[in-house]
């Protein structure tokens, strides 16, 4: 190392740059947006924003409150890691839940099992008015999907919630255009430049905590259509369908109804690292039974409202 | 595989991150390529091969894999065939993470591919040769290239995008023929010399077939130049090229001013922002503006630990040995004044404008710059690039979309700016219209007053 060491330029490593990205754009949050919220699920990249939030922001408190909404359809070892989490940071968590909106009466669900994951953006739009929050900041990453990834980083909505990708800003540099008029708002991602092998490397480096079953663990499970489905009691075998008990772990975490695990023995973040470096199946493609209704599914669900 | 799996296995190798677009006209073959570099590097999973192999709007025949529709997100884009915003992918090779942003050909959507350039190291200009007209004159073959790749070209030179591969594709078609591609360089060396871009390379390929993209073409053997990928694993990023950052002194804009009033009886007072320029450590004296008032840096803060030294990039807290007036907007700066930091109100810019409503200089316009926004008025618009002969056109009163055009602003407050060629993020700005909150140009500053 040469003495200029400190006028040279230093190349940053991956993470120390996803991470300063990350930090500088919940500071743009904090301070051009009258009433931010994040969303916290319990979920891995969730977890991951916390962290960012408190390299942002400590050793103040957050500028923003959390904000979860649950469909009630959830993995109950994730509930309880997102109030245990909450608790140890000390944070203010808003929980809002789909059953508020289904007993209003503005979300119908086509029958009581029915995947909830669509109709969180109701209860979404409904906590967004409620609060009169000017901005959502989510842990949606731009490599899980394709209508993500080609999301802006400050994501424009108008007073219906809806994203219109043909007319979406132009975000220049890092100077993000915050403003919006009365009833509009932005969604903000600001890991949308990681990938899941990302997520998992900032996982290991600053050991952070998350939910068992994201490590391999034992449950029964039913094969179907090239998925593995966790049996609960939102979804149970059908006929001539057979249970199985497998080694599983998730590698992403949603509605009970429609998030499988995938066969695997990782059992801390080195491991699967090591697999996730290696997989040919995407993230979501491996886990969610509703992503592939439609190739637009996604890009659907985020007109009408979803993250 | 195994070298890069060791490789990403723990972040442990700082490969760093290098950022690049890809720009050129309409069917030049973009998402292929990229498609293609997602492919060879592993960088695209079964169930999305699966998902486009199957798509309803493929554009290739038979069982040739239509990359295109990996970037293609959006409904509008695979029903038209054609791409209409940035779409960003990721890979990996045990080198360098790569952020690809796949920008549109079309015209009407320049604007996009300038958010995709705004923060690109390196520019990957596609030239389709089959669309390239060729001449026989007493010099040899001559070459003309589209209006489109000058259009790109211009702007990633504006942009100061400090390289640009010129990627002669479709080499296939044309048998490989060497004496077009000499051809075709010529034209783009002389392209990017008009522009002022730095650094040119000039390389054929096929998308479509992989000829030169990962390793070398035996069809190509008079090209002695490196393939497509190992040139983007060495080539230097923006952040390596950092000198002209430096040469500026320390640059601190203030995003936040953290207070935290706690139990201890020392009140804890900090500016947040990030090192936009030089570098800074404990003890050393800046200049806060714009109230011009000095103190030394007492600490630097990163969660809960102290540095003795904040570096280009890093996000973090400084804390001030004394009561100074700073808020967000604000800038610290070195106090040694290398290039002058005094805050100005008057600029000269190169603008994109980017906004369906032509440019009106009888409206006031918001300028956010740093962290800092403020008004601002057109006091003048100097002169229109003309795109086909790339010659700065006549003083004008209109700037329409897609036009880059130099202009001269007055600003309501001062400003701490550089100049955009000496410091990126201190040199730019945008422009937002105060009625419609549409973002309607991006800047580089050229001169200050």
């Amino acid at each position: 190392m040469s003495t200029q060491a400190s006028t040279q330029l230093h190349t940053m490593s991956h993470l120390d740059w996803l991470e300063a990205e990350a930090i500088y754009i919940m500071r743009e949050v904090a301070a051009e947006c009258a009433r931010p919220a994040m969303l916290f699920s319990g979920g891995k990249d969730s977890i991951v924003m916390l962290r960012l939030a408190e390299k942002a922001f400590r050793p103040g408190k957050f500028p923003f409150p959390l904000v979860h909404i649950d469909t009630e359809h959830n993995f109950p070892e994730v509930i309880e890691f997102r109030d245990w989490k909450a608790k140890q940071l000390g944070e203010e968590l808003i929980v809002r839940s789909l059953e508020g909106s289904i007993k209003k009466g503005t979300i119908r669900l086509p029958h009581p099992d029915a995947s909830r994951n669509a109709f969180q953006s109701v209860t979404l739009l409904e906590t967004q008015e409620e609060f009169g929050f000017d901005a959502l900041m989510g842990g949606a990453r731009r490599d899980e999907e394709k209508a993500r990834a080609k999301e802006r980083i400050f994501s424009f909505r108008d007073g219906f919630g809806q994203w219109d990708p043909k007319s979406q800003r132009p975000e220049l540099w890092d100077l993000y255009n915050t403003r919006v008029h009365p009833g509009e708002h932005m969604r903000v991602f600001p890991i949308s430049n990681w990938t899941e092998l990302d997520v998992w490397q900032y996982i290991e480096r600053e050991k952070l905590e998350l939910p068992n079953i994201y490590y391999a663990h034992e449950r029964e499970i039913i094969e179907r259509n090239g998925l593995l489905v966790p049996v609960t009691e939102m979804t149970q075998p059908k006929a001539g369908e057979t249970v199985t008990t497998r080694t599983v772990r998730f590698r992403t975490v949603g509605d009970i109804t429609c998030t499988c695990p995938v066969a695997s023995t990782a059992a801390n973040p080195i491991e699967i690292i090591a697999e996730t470096a290696v997989t040919d199946i995407t993230e979501r493609g491996a886990t969610r039974m509703d992503d592939q209704t439609s190739e637009a599914s996604m890009e659907r669900r985020k007109k009408e409202g979803y993250f | 595989m195994n070298a890069i799996t060791e490789a990403l296995k723990l972040g442990t190798q700082e490969h760093g991150v290098l950022r690049f677009i890809t720009a050129g006209s309409v069917d030049d073959g973009k998402s292929t390529l990229i498609g293609r570099l997602l492919f060879e590097s592993k960088g695209i999973f079964a169930d999305q091969l699966a998902a486009i192999s199957k798509a309803k709007n493929k554009r290739t025949a038979g069982d040739t894999i239509d990359f295109s529709l990996l970037t293609d997100g959006l409904e509008a884009e695979r029903e038209q065939g054609i791409t209409i915003d940035v779409a960003y992918r990721y890979f990996a090779t045990p080198v360098r993470k790569f952020i690809v942003a796949d920008t549109p050909g079309h015209e009407q959507y320049t604007r996009n591919m300038v958010t995709g350039a705004s923060t690109a190291d390196v520019a990957i200009v596609l030239v389709d040769i089959t669309r390239v007209a060729f001449e026989k004159g007493e010099e040899g073959l001559k070459a003309t290239l589209l209006a489109q790749t000058k259009r790109h070209s211009a702007i990633a030179g504006k942009l100061g995008i400090p390289a640009i591969l010129f990627a002669v594709n479709k080499m296939d078609l044309v048998d490989f023929d060497q004496e077009k591609f000499i051809a075709t360089e010529k034209a783009v060396r002389e392209l990017a010399v008009t522009v002022g871009v730095q650094e040119a390379l000039v390389l054929p390929i096929s998308a479509l077939t992989g000829d030169n993209v990962v390793t070398a073409s035996p069809k190509t053997p008079w090209y002695t130049g490196q393939p497509l990928l190992p040139i983007l694993e060495n080539i230097p990023s923006r952040a390596d090229r950092a000198e002209a950052a430096h040469k500026v002194g320390f640059r601190f804009p203030v995003q936040l001013v953290a207070r935290h009033d706690g139990h201890k009886a020392d009140d804890f007072r900090g500016y947040m922002g990030r090192v936009e320029g030089g570098s800074v450590k404990v003890g050393d004296t800046v200049v806060v503006h714009p109230s011009g008032q000095n103190a030394v840096v007492s600490r630097i803060v990163f969660l809960n630990e102290d540095l003795p030294e904040a570096l280009l990039g890093q996000c973090v807290t400084l804390v001030l040995d004394r009561d100074v007036d700073v808020s967000r907007g604000d800038q610290i700066v070195s106090s040694v004044d290398t290039v002058s930091h005094t805050p100005v109100r008057a600029l000269t810019a190169d603008i994109c404008w980017l906004d369906n409503e032509p440019l009106n200089p009888a409206r006031k316009y918001w300028i956010k710059q740093t962290t800092r926004q403020t008004q601002a008025k057109i006091k003048s618009v100097n002169q229109v690039l003309d795109i086909h002969t790339l010659l700065h056109g006549e003083s004008t009163k209109t700037v329409q979309m897609n036009d880059i055009a130099q202009i001269e602003l007055v600003l309501a407050q001062p400003i701490v700016a550089d100049l955009y060629t000496e410091c990126r993020a201190t040199g730019s700005f945008i422009l937002i219209d105060s009625a419609t909150n549409q973002t309607v140009a991006a800047g580089m500053i050229v001169a200050k007053q």
